[in-house]
């Protein structure tokens, strides 16, 4: 196997394109795969950033962000590995922990693009809940019913009544 | 390849025109914004991640209720003509599909998942891992809303979406975040353009949190006087405010269309009537249209049809036109590849055969000759 990275470390023959850190018993090691191995292995490179609006909207918002620290800046998603720079280039965001990640910037973001920061919508209620999970959708649930009851959509908040029921303790 | 023939009933049943003030919202399409736990989205999702939401969607579907009857399709699966047939329903996305031609494959593990029997479908590894969608004729948004509230609700029991108390569905693209609601209603508004009243209307839309496009969403022009018109934020409302508020807002504007149409109907009728005919007689007669000419004289012979100046037509036929003359159903119906040119000519005669055989028109006012079969439709 070579060390080249100009190489793919699979075949040896093609030019590497992706290069894949990989972490195994806490040991770091890099693969540079050519397009077909790294395909092979079912690891291919991020498809290109669509054009959207927002992106314009972000390039034009140049220069650091308020009160952000260079470390900020240079953070990257430990999960998905998208760098601030990444997202501020496509204005997509990879996974989950990008939120957090990111989230010295994107409160100001969201609050500009939506007006506000808080999901007031539904509350998801996952496959197994905990506690605090079932008690949050609840607290949900009963503010749709309210305003189910408030358009007089007696339908909709007979359905929620439902939801609210068979999520509530039987004894109470 | 064995469910192909079941893809070519989909996506039509707003056609029907069956829906609420139809005659001048075509449809309602409310769509919901997912991602799945664990797997990486948007353009960090490797083909890793797309294979193992794809596989988790197959092995979900049979459970939800809405999907029972569903069928799924890898795009890689289908060929070009039929990727392309599905983009001109609305079933998938231009993002879906990629800047693919129809030689290469699109983006590995994008698939649809499309119902039976209801206006219900799934994109899969779509820039969010799952865009649940349902598409209704008219002005429908509660139905639209309360249908894919329950999609949502069955799929998310079997599957772990991302989701943060504080930011609500974690999206891809920040725009979406929260509810990860877009709903969006398809209206005709020639009145308020003739008049010019328009651009009123639109900058009115900016200033209280709506936003419009062209027929096919993002990016693309007005064409035929038709507007995409929907909620611009998702984070911070409840989704039936989201939804509530576009409702009312959309009332207001088919009031301000209607009213626009009576003033031409009262101060232009000569003007209007003869717009009118003259675009029902280009339809009629052509033997070749481009698309964007044939939407523009659409749009002229449907207020005909609303204001009851074309008597006999239906707005079924309009709608059936509007969707069938588009390049990949042209070719479908053909059989083969049509050069632009040739497309023109097979679009045309696609149209005069349904202004010939559906909701025949009677050309004045005097009652035909011969009268056989020839009636306007009751």
């Amino acid at each position: 196997m070579s060390d080249d990275p100009r190489v793919c470390s699979e075949c040896g023959a093609a030019e590497a394109v992706v290069h894949l850190t990989q972490i195994v018993d806490d040991v770091a090691s890099v693969l540079h795969l050519c397009e077909k191995c790294a395909a092979s292995r079912g690891v291919d490179q991020p498809s290109p950033p669509p054009h959207s609006p927002l992106t314009d909207f972000l390039s034009q918002m140049t220069g650091p962000e308020e009160g952000a620290t260079a470390e900020q800046e240079d953070r990257t998603c430990t999960f998905c590995s998208l760098t601030f720079a990444g997202f501020r280039e496509n204005g997509r965001l990879g996974c989950p922990h990008c939120y957090t990640t990111f989230d010295f910037y994107l409160k100001n973001l969201l609050r500009r693009i939506h007006g506000g920061v808080q999901h007031v919508g539904k509350v998801y209620l996952p496959p197994d809940p905990t506690v605090s999970e079932r008690e949050q959708r609840l607290e949900g649930l009963r503010r749709k019913l309210r305003f189910a009851i408030s358009t007089e959509d007696f339908e909709r908040a007979a359905k929620l009544r439902d939801q609210i029921r068979s999520l509530e303790p039987v004894t109470r | 390849m064995d469910h192909l023939s079941t893809i070519f009933d989909r996506g039509l049943g707003w056609l029907d025109a069956s829906g609420p003030d139809s005659d001048i919202v075509l449809s309602t399409r409310v769509r919901l914004a997912r991602n799945l736990q664990g797997y990486a989205f948007g353009p960090q999702s490797r083909v890793n991640d797309r294979r193992a939401v794809l596989a988790r969607v197959r092995g979900t579907a049979d459970k939800v209720e809405l999907l029972t009857e569903a069928s799924v399709h890898p795009l890689a699966e289908l060929d070009g003509g039929t990727r392309r047939i599905l983009l001109e329903r609305r079933l998938i996305s231009q993002d879906l599909l990629g800047e693919t031609s129809d030689s290469e494959l699109p983006r590995r593990a994008a698939a649809v998942v499309l119902s039976a029997r209801d206006p219900v479908s799934v994109m899969v590894n779509e820039e969010d891992h799952l865009r649940l969608q349902v598409l209704v004729s008219g002005l429908a948004l509660e139905g639209a809303w309360s249908m894919v509230d329950g999609l949502d609700e069955d799929l998310g029991r079997e599957l772990p979406y991302a989701y943060d108390h504080e930011l609500g569905y974690l999206t891809s693209c920040p725009t979406n975040v929260g509810t990860g609601l877009r709903a969006s209603v398809l209206i005709h508004l020639p009145g308020l353009v003739l008049t010019k009243e328009i651009g009123r209307v639109l900058q009115g839309l900016s200033q209280v949190g709506l936003t419009f496009r062209g027929l096919y969403g993002e990016g693309s022009e007005v064409v035929g006087n038709f507007f995409q018109v929907s909620n611009q934020t998702t984070l911070g409302k409840t989704e039936e405010d989201l939804v509530d508020h576009l409702d009312r807002i959309v009332r207001q504007v088919i009031e301000y269309e209607r009213r626009a149409r009576r003033v031409l109907l009262r101060d232009a009728y000569q003007v209007t009537e003869d717009k009118i005919w003259r675009a029902y007689g280009l339809l009629r007669y052509a033997r070749s249209l481009t698309f964007e000419e044939m939407m523009n004289l659409l749009s002229g012979v449907r207020l005909g049809a609303a204001l009851k100046l074309l008597p006999g037509l239906r707005v079924y036929s309009l709608n059936k036109i509007m969707i069938f003359t588009q390049s990949a159903h042209l070719e479908d119906a053909a059989g083969r590849k049509l050069p632009p040119g040739e497309r023109d000519a097979h679009r045309a005669t696609y149209v005069r055969r349904i202004l010939a055989t559906e909701g025949v028109v009677i050309p004045d006012t005097e009652p035909p000759e011969s009268s056989s079969g020839s009636g306007p439709d009751s």
